[in-house]
């Protein structure tokens, strides 16, 4: 009885998470449309209901209702999976991130975590990075030259960025002594002095950086930059497994977002009047915006620059940053 | 005064010669200027002016098309109007043919007649508008202002040429009677100070 209760949880829970984090990506989509435009003086999208808010359902049918070409050349079954990666391995990750602090439902403690497993964000970014063969199987399997640069290009930003999340991401963890997100929240239970955004600004920066490659936001979209290779390896997708990908991109930048609050911002601890949930909230809607933001104001760098970004710059600092951290604790 | 100064081009006062940003010799300098570049700041300012751009209210330059419409300037040319004269509410045009003559796209076909009168009467006037090319020398060439360049500017259609008539061109007689007939400003027009250039014409030497 008691197993079966967990299995049922567990299955609500994450039907609520795929649902609720599906939908915010879809929103993301509007607002992002909308933010682009009023930062670039344009009013975006205006003619599909009250101010464009139904661009989405819209936007939603045509990617339901299109043709679903897949090229006589390609290699069929990786070029029909591939799309789906992209959203699994991101819904996946989110499994061990706690979203909202604890709370009580009809007398019940509901834990808004799926899975709380010691070793959370071993598991949260070991999986957002499996992610990154959704774009590597399909820029490999759709035969197309600009697909397969965006392929290329995958798995240069993927060595980059990794070592630089890995050993950033390492400081904050000493300090703290566990891997869990739940353990790294209550460590800065103490308002907004204890956040580790003080005590260890430089990985915070970096963690952001690498967040951003993470997610191939603007200043690293170079695997899927028009001005360059078209889209990318989504240059020979249409309809929905095109669309997966973006739903993947998404539940991506919520996920970091909510990482980077939960790491380094005080996760759901509330802040003075703020309930925890809302304060929470109110960081990754900060983060998302932070994305569009940057995404409007910034050219994005060359692989070349990504690299010597990441391994010339970033890793030395991040291993200072341990170092550093190492002596002081000691 | 010689053209010594005009000839010489490469001591200009007043120019300032930039030979490009001076490359790092070495890898101390190259990072120097990526500190400099870095620290400096340009990222944040990039950040912050577009913020301001988005704070800023009715910033839009977006004009909604078929809701909203800029006003034409009158020396647009678009599709052609033929005018009427002000005294006898009849045609201005007198029938020269100047027009289908200047006509670099010949899409302006006229056929004439002479009345019981002895007066030139026009029998039919037709602007293919698939061909014009809204040049502009129809309007330019005409000795009597008779046909002009409106400021219509909608004219897309779902053939692939479509013929105008001298009906359709022409200042229909209710809005010609109830005076709201405009003279034309635009392309081709006689100048606000047009008069003012008129000169007798010398006949005695």
């Amino acid at each position: 009885m008691g197993e079966m209760a967990i299995v049922i949880e567990t299955v609500i829970k994450a039907i609520t998470v795929l649902a609720v984090v599906a939908g915010m990506a879809a929103f993301a989509t509007y607002i992002e449309r909308k933010v682009l435009a009023f930062m670039q003086r344009r009013l975006g999208p205006m003619h599909v209901g009250p101010h464009g808010i139904l661009q989405l359902a819209a936007d939603g049918i045509k990617l339901f209702t299109k043709e679903d070409i897949v090229p006589q050349n390609s290699i069929k079954p990786i070029f029909k999976i591939a799309p789906v990666i992209a959203p699994a391995s991101a819904f996946t990750a989110m499994a061990a991130v706690p979203f909202f602090p604890e709370f009580t439902l009809f007398g019940y403690t509901v834990h808004p975590i799926i899975a709380d497993i010691n070793v959370g964000i071993l598991f949260v970014m070991g999986v957002a990075s499996v992610g990154m063969y959704a774009p590597l199987l399909a820029g490999m399997s759709s035969v197309n030259k600009w697909a397969l640069l965006g392929a290329a290009r995958t798995v240069i930003q993927l060595l980059s960025f990794e070592v630089v999340t890995g050993l950033s991401i390492l400081a904050p963890l000493m300090m703290i002594g566990s891997l869990s997100l739940i353990d790294i929240n209550d460590y800065q239970m103490g308002g907004v002095g204890s956040w580790l955004a003080w005590k260890q600004p430089l990985a915070f920066v970096l963690f952001m950086i690498a967040g951003f490659a993470e997610t191939n936001r603007t200043p690293f979209d170079l695997i899927e930059v028009e001005s360059e290779v078209v889209s990318g390896y989504a240059t020979d997708y249409s309809g929905m497994r095109w669309g997966l990908f973006f739903v993947g991109e998404y539940a991506n930048m919520i996920t970091v977002s909510f990482l980077v609050s939960i790491i380094f911002l005080g996760g759901y601890n509330p802040i003075w009047f703020i309930p925890g949930g809302l304060a929470i909230l109110l960081k990754i809607s900060f983060f998302i915006f932070l994305f569009l933001w940057v995404r409007a104001a910034w050219p994005h760098v060359r692989p070349d620059q990504l690299m010597w970004l990441c391994w010339k710059v970033l890793m030395p600092l991040a291993l200072l940053n341990i170092l550093l951290t190492g002596i002081v604790l000691i | 005064m010689s053209l010594e100064q005009f000839k010489n081009r490469n001591g200009i006062p007043g120019y300032i010669y930039f030979e490009g940003e001076e490359k790092p010799k070495n890898g101390w300098e190259a990072f120097k200027r990526v500190v400099r570049i870095s620290v400096k700041g340009e990222l944040f300012v990039g950040l912050w002016i577009v913020l301001r751009e988005m704070l800023k209210k009715g910033n839009s330059h977006t004009v909604q098309y078929p809701a909203e419409k800029l006003t034409i300037g009158p020396r647009y040319r678009a599709i052609h109007r033929l005018l009427r004269l002000l005294e006898s509410e009849e045609e201005r045009c007198i029938g020269c043919g100047l027009c289908e003559k200047i006509c670099i796209s010949n899409c302006i076909r006229m056929d004439t007649h002479y009345d019981e009168n002895g007066r030139k009467q026009i029998t039919e006037y037709t602007i293919n508008f698939g061909r014009c090319i809204f040049c502009g020398y129809c309007a330019e060439v005409c000795p009597e202002l008779a046909i002009v360049h409106g400021i219509e500017y909608e004219n897309a259609g779902e053939q692939r040429s479509h013929y105008a008539l001298k009906e359709d061109m022409l200042t229909p007689l209710d809005t010609f009677r109830a005076n709201k007939q405009e003279e034309f400003q635009g392309f081709g027009a006689l100048s606000d100070n047009a008069d003012s250039f008129i000169k007798k014409t010398p006949l005695s030497y």
